[in-house]
């Protein structure tokens, strides 16, 4: 469960985010849709911990981010935009240092490892190198370190950028099965379809506050658009609009 | 504990297998300076050990008018050969690099020596050029022998003793050993470990900051439940270890090299043995951590792999600046120079290798202070990765 209170960040002069709230239920999928330059990275940055916000307060199951971000991210999976992998290590490697890391016992790495290597049908190709991977499997293997230490809550910013049909269809089912489990998963996109076929709830991001917050329907309802495009464009312009 | 031993082990694992980086630590550090040194060595020994006994070939115009002289000079190992056609011809072919020196004897020569009258000869040289100007100098030397031979010869035959032309006599008592007379010419060699050492870990420090980013490992890494400060010293451990295995090679890659240096030629025997070599591991290790935090913390200031190059090479010549202004300025080994990290080093090295009793205030203050700045600089890095601003 992820709880966003008025987040504000600048950077010198500009104004990344201005007021951003939002909650993301457990079991649910919520998805933080707007166009570049919109506020996205930044708002999940700070909800990972690695931004500290000027203004406002979110918590991670209770945990506040800034009081107490150690404990917070035990309860994340993070995967951040163009997450980069060690090309010297193999996929295995790469997976088993982040769960050695999380503080998961020696014993117990091995066999951590290789469930999230069956649960991501990354076997084909986690012992070699991944210098030379694709993008799908380096998605693949960004998100399976993200998830070794078996977090609540998962934030992916912008996952399915460079996948093709098949790597993004095979990205959709995981999240589907994790959303099953009961987890909190936290996701931006810029693309509105596949938020459109995957969340329970939207918010849409405009300018670095929040246009929108509501299931795809009631976005539907409350622009007056039924084509889900159309209504991201009314959304954002109310935004641009003040 | 755990989580910086975890980076250390990936650290080092992750580089070992990057040609790179192995490259810089173990050949470029360890075997390129020796190398470069040896045969820098070996070249100037050759030069000096050959111009002593080598026939010089001297063009003279005007060797009709001094035939005594010209059997002196072949007397000296000086060989007498034709030169240019006359004063303006040898000033130019001087100039154009032709000959390095040409001897002008005048047409009145032997009337000014017949009249007594100081005669006159003329040593065209470019004293620009150092070959030219060791040239000049010898052919000068052998005038003024011939100059002082004739002077006797004239004492002798007016009946004067020619000792009253030498009131005093001259004689330089050199009290150098063989081994402080080496310590001149290996006092560049500390540069060459601290080089060594620097090179070593040079790019597993970038590879762990600005290379960390520049791939995009570096965010996901921070947002684990870990501290940075175990990240960053585990980083700092794993460069501090190639460090001091590039260290270690150099070494006794120095070592063996000194053995096919004819050092002895020079009348120099180096205090280069086994024990020494050990010792001056443990003098030069402190300088290690101060030069892997050093690194560190200058590539964690840079936005991408190229730029943490450029910056480290600019580290790599630091530690020379004080060795530098130092030996300029020919100043004494004083304690005050033992709290200057790369200088105390090298003194202690130059005293070791001059076989000379060291110090053991100097090891200690040259120790501990170059460990505190290097903690100071550790700690530095450890704090810098609690902004956010790293992410870039």
């Amino acid at each position: 469960m992820i709880v966003v209170n008025d987040i504000h960040k600048s950077f010198g002069k500009v104004r990344a985010v201005r007021g951003v709230s939002f909650d993301a239920p457990d079991g649910k999928i919520t998805g933080l849709l707007g166009p570049n330059g919109a506020g996205k990275s930044t708002t999940l940055r700070v909800l990972y911990t690695v931004l500290k916000p000027d203004q406002g307060s979110a918590k991670i199951d209770g945990i506040d981010v800034v009081g107490d971000a150690l404990k917070a991210r035990k309860r994340i999976g993070a995967l951040p935009h163009g997450a980069g992998l060690y090309p010297h290590l193999t996929a295995r490697e790469n997976i088993a240092y982040y769960a050695t890391l999380c503080g998961i016992e020696k014993s117990r790495v091995e066999s951590r490892v290789e469930s999230i290597v069956d649960l991501l049908e990354i076997a084909d190709f986690a012992d070699r190198r991944t210098k030379g991977f694709s993008q799908g499997q380096r998605t693949k293997v960004a998100l399976a370190r993200a998830l070794v230490h078996d977090p609540q809550n998962i934030i992916l910013d912008e996952p399915s950028n460079g996948l093709d049909v098949m790597a993004t269809r095979s990205l959709r089912k995981l999240i589907l099965r994790l959303k099953d489990d009961g987890r909190c998963i936290l996701f931006s996109s810029h693309v509105m379809q596949e938020v459109a076929a995957l969340c329970d709830d939207i918010v849409i991001i405009s300018n670095g506050m929040v246009a929108i917050d509501d299931s795809a329907d009631g976005i539907r309802k409350r622009t007056g658009c039924d084509d889900l495009e159309d209504a991201f464009v009314a959304a954002i312009e109310t935004v641009e609009a003040d | 504990m755990r989580i910086l031993l975890t980076v250390f082990i990936k650290e080092i694992v992750d580089n070992l297998r990057d040609r790179r980086t192995l490259a810089s630590a173990l050949i470029m550090g360890p075997l390129f300076g020796p190398m470069l040194f040896a045969f820098v060595i070996n070249l100037s020994i050759e030069r000096s050990l050959s111009t002593g006994d080598e026939t010089l070939d001297l063009p003279v115009i005007g060797q009709q008018h001094a035939p005594n002289l010209m059997r002196y000079l072949e007397s000296n190992n000086i060989r007498v050969v034709d030169g240019p056609v006359d004063r303006d011809a040898a000033v130019a072919a001087v100039k154009a690099g032709t000959h390095d020196v040409v001897v002008l004897v005048t047409e009145d020569f032997g009337a000014q020596l017949r009249d007594g009258s100081p005669a006159k000869i003329e040593v065209f040289a470019d004293h620009a050029n150092s070959q030219a100007e060791r040239d000049a100098r010898r052919a000068q030397r052998a005038l003024s022998g011939y100059s002082r031979e004739l002077a006797s010869m004239r004492l002798v035959a007016r009946g004067v003793s020619p000792l009253v032309m030498r009131p005093i006599n001259i004689d330089a008592v050199d009290v150098s050993t063989p081994s402080g007379r080496s310590a001149i010419m290996l006092g560049m060699m500390s540069y060459f470990f601290i080089f060594a050492v620097l090179m070593g870990g040079m790019y597993l420090a970038i590879d762990s900051t600005a290379g960390e980013r520049e791939r995009g490992s570096l965010e996901p890494l921070l947002a684990l439940p870990v501290t940075r400060d175990q990240l960053m010293l585990g980083k700092i451990a794993a460069t501090c270890v190639f460090m001091a295995v590039s260290l270690l090679l150099s070494l006794c890659s120095f070592y063996v090299a000194l053995k096919f240096m004819p050092l002895q030629e020079l009348g120099m025997t180096p205090n280069f043995g086994p024990a020494v070599v050990i010792a001056a591991f443990f003098v030069l290790a402190p300088f290690i951590l101060l030069g892997a935090s050093l690194m560190t913390l200058v590539a964690s200031f840079t936005k991408s792999y190229k730029e943490a190059q450029t910056w480290l090479s600019v580290v790599l010549v630091a530690p020379t600046l004080p060795i530098m202004i130092v030996s300029i300025l020919t100043l004494r080994p004083q304690i005050e120079f033992m709290f200057v990290p790369s200088l105390s080093q090298h003194l202690l090295l130059v005293d070791m290798i001059k076989n000379e009793p060291v110090n053991m205030l100097h090891v200690a203050i040259s120790v501990s202070s170059t460990l505190a700045i290097g903690t100071i600089l550790s700690w530095i890095c450890a704090r810098l990765y609690r902004r956010e601003g790293l992410l870039g």
